[in-house]
């Protein structure tokens, strides 16, 4: 199987080339999609043309909104949101529309849109309402899948999943992995949502972490295991929603230890979520409590050197862990 | 683009009734006879069922006959129409069979949106877009129709409707500059009813003539008497034969007035937030009464006729009712086991 080295973008771009090329109906829009800030859709309108490669207006709830209009008359448009904080302007034709239709109108329209969620996340200093880690919101509001890959393989699978389901699919990104490469075979595979993986193996306790946030886990759980001799098993769910709770237990069942790294906001954040449900179906195979590093509980300041305070960092992510088996 | 541009549309002065009729034909005018009564008869049987204890959310049509279900009955059945929640003339207008529309009103199994709509009905085979609750998004959606329209080919139109009320969302103004940019096959349908929920329009609202809004989104803008429906046919077939000919989107607002209460429970549309002086000079436009009173004297349709269409329509309304009464009420599991197609 050929495959070669290439980013987190390049990745998301070639499986949207492929499912392009494929299905007539998949086109893209959203603002500067030609040139392309974060370069994954640049250059596409040369190949495709203006009718399916569209530039939007700044005008985040009105386009969300057209392509709920698109994805249920017969196109499976792929948007994109430039920075996760704009689903807050769109809120209402993601979290009102796009997961609800296809239940109000009693299965009569389907809603097959892919919301791209770009540039997502801390890391490059840009501030409060360029930076934040909005996966929890969506995951709120049944009717809609939530995809947060952090490898370029798992990116260009679960971005061509994204286009072909029937559901509304938010698809985030995020900032700091799209110069991160990785090796991406260039025949066709698809990813399905919903479906974790364990991204590495070890026996005494599993990290569940995605995004940035893993990369940051892996190299820890590594320093770990060579200082301490701990071995941690680190756990991608890939999807936040369906979300792989299978794979999960089988790990902590094996462990005996979770610890969860966020880099939203602890209160009603995904950590919260993971660590609820596995209390409700699962505790007895955990022997100590949930460990929980997210983000300070403030907006997010302007600056890297700010950032540096409020996302967990490796330094703390090692200690807390640390702590977890000191106890 | 000037001012100018946007114009009052075939005014009662200037258009000839026997233009129109010779244009239309009698099926045609007939056939909108018959929705404008539906329409106004199922308004009625609603309030009445509401009356007698049975919960249905009823934003009535009543004194926009003229405008809503004339609109909506010149589209084509391919055509879209993306509705907004004022009236029920759109639905038969679009052709939605009375069964079906009552028994979704009763939340039964039978309806449209198998009992999970309610008032928020949808028809897909009659490309009748999910009548969704969030005002102004209409125009949001309605532009991503057109956006389909244009990817599939098709010479489909699709119609959004937005009250005075809603005129004012960023969703409208987002909508209509995306439609204008794109050149998409759009009718943006204004029913100036003047009054959003209590609060006469005017009071909120930048401009008298809603129309004029279509100057900043570079569309033609045209008002029309809502009342009128001959004046409402004319303009709206007009503008979708232009707007299907591929030359971008039009922006019609019809002036016309509700007679009645938001809702069923608003006790203060007469003689409370308005007069009733108001309320009765508008109901001596009335836009059915009108439009009978026009049918006949032009030998379109004789007086026999016109109550053998009455007949049949209070008692299609009667079998629908009976309909909804008699249809299932959904399981739990049409409700609770839906979240995702597989």
């Amino acid at each position: 199987m050929a495959s070669k080295k290439i980013t987190f973008a390049e990745a998301i771009k070639m499986g949207l080339i492929e499912e392009m090329k494929k299905n007539k109906e998949v086109f893209l829009m959203g603002e500067d999609i030609e040139i392309n800030v974060w370069s994954v859709t640049r250059g596409l309108i040369e190949e495709f043309g203006s009718n399916r490669v569209r530039s939007m207006p700044i005008s985040e709830n009105g386009f969300c909104a057209a392509a709920v209009g698109a994805a249920a008359t017969g196109t499976k448009p792929v948007v994109e949101i430039m920075y996760s904080d704009f689903i807050l302007v769109a809120a209402d034709a993601i979290c009102n529309q796009a997961a609800k239709l296809r239940y109000m109108s009693g299965d009569q329209f389907n809603c097959p849109v892919t919301f791209r969620i770009a540039g997502s996340g801390m890391g490059s200093g840009a501030g409060s309402h360029h930076s934040q880690s909005l996966e929890a919101l969506p995951m709120h509001f049944p009717g809609l899948k939530i995809a947060f890959p952090s490898t370029p393989y798992d990116a260009k699978g679960l971005i061509k999943s994204a286009i072909n389901d029937k559901n509304p699919v938010l698809f985030f990104e995020h900032k700091l992995l799209y110069s991160k490469k990785g090796e991406v075979p260039e025949n066709e595979y698809y990813i399905p949502i919903g479906e974790g993986e364990i991204k590495k193996e070890g026996i005494d306790g599993t990290i569940v972490s995605y995004a940035h946030m893993l990369d940051i886990c892996l190299e820890v759980s590594e320093e770990i295991y060579s200082e301490k001799g701990i071995n941690l098993e680190v756990y991608d769910p890939r999807s936040l929603r369906p979300f792989d709770y299978e794979t999960l237990y089988q790990s902590i069942e094996k462990t005996g230890k979770l610890i969860i790294v966020e880099e939203d906001t602890k209160i009603g954040g995904v950590g919260a979520e993971i660590s609820a449900k596995v209390s409700e179906e699962k505790i007895f195979l955990l022997d100590s409590s949930i460990t929980r590093i997210a983000s300070e509980e403030v907006p997010i300041p302007s600056g890297k050197y700010g950032h540096s305070f409020v996302s967990p960092d490796k330094r703390r992510i090692k200690k807390e862990i640390i702590q977890v088996f000191q106890t | 683009m000037s001012v100018q541009s946007v114009k009052p549309a075939y005014d009662s002065l200037h258009y000839k009734y026997q233009d129109i009729i010779r244009e239309f034909g009698k099926e045609k005018l007939k056939k909108i006879l018959i929705n404008m009564l539906k329409t106004r008869y199922l308004d009625q049987e609603i309030d009445q069922l509401i009356k007698e204890g049975i919960p249905i959310t009823q934003h009535s049509t009543y004194g926009q006959e003229g405008s809503q279900v004339v609109a909506a009955s010149i589209l084509e059945k391919e055509d879209y129409l993306v509705p907004n929640h004022r009236g029920w003339g759109w639905a038969i207008g679009k052709g939605l069979s009375l069964k079906k529309i009552l028994a979704e009103l009763m939340y039964k199994e039978t309806g449209y949106c198998k009992g999970r709509g309610g008032p928020h009905l949808a028809s897909k085979e009659h490309n009748l877009f999910l009548r969704v609750g969030i005002q102004g998004s209409y125009a949001g959606l309605a532009a991503g129709i057109g956006l389909s329209i244009q990817m599939k080919k098709t010479k489909d139109v699709c119609m959004c409707i937005f009250g005075d009320g809603s005129s004012n969302a960023g969703y409208i103004h987002e909508g209509m500059n995306i439609a204008s940019t794109n050149k998409l096959p759009l009718i943006f349908f204004c029913e100036n009813n003047q009054y959003a929920l209590f609060t006469h329009y005017e009071k909120t609202t930048s401009v008298k003539d809603l129309a004029l809004r279509a100057l900043g989104y570079n569309m033609p803008g045209y008002i029309v008497d809502g009342m009128n429906a001959f004046a409402v046919m004319k303009l709206f077939s007009d503008s979708i034969q232009i707007v299907r000919s591929g030359k971008g989107p039009i922006l019609i607002e019809t002036k016309t007035y509700r007679y009645s209460g938001h809702t069923a429970y608003d006790n203060f549309y007469y003689g409370g937030y308005r007069t009733k002086e108001e309320v009765d000079e508008w109901k001596k436009k009335d836009p059915i009464h009108f439009y009978i009173e026009k049918l006949k004297y032009f030998d379109v349709l004789t007086e026999e006729e016109i109550i053998g269409i009455d007949r049949n329509i209070k008692r299609e309304i009667k079998e629908a009712t009976d309909y909804a009464f008699n249809s299932p009420l959904p399981s739990k599991d049409n409700f609770t086991r839906v979240a995702y197609l597989d």
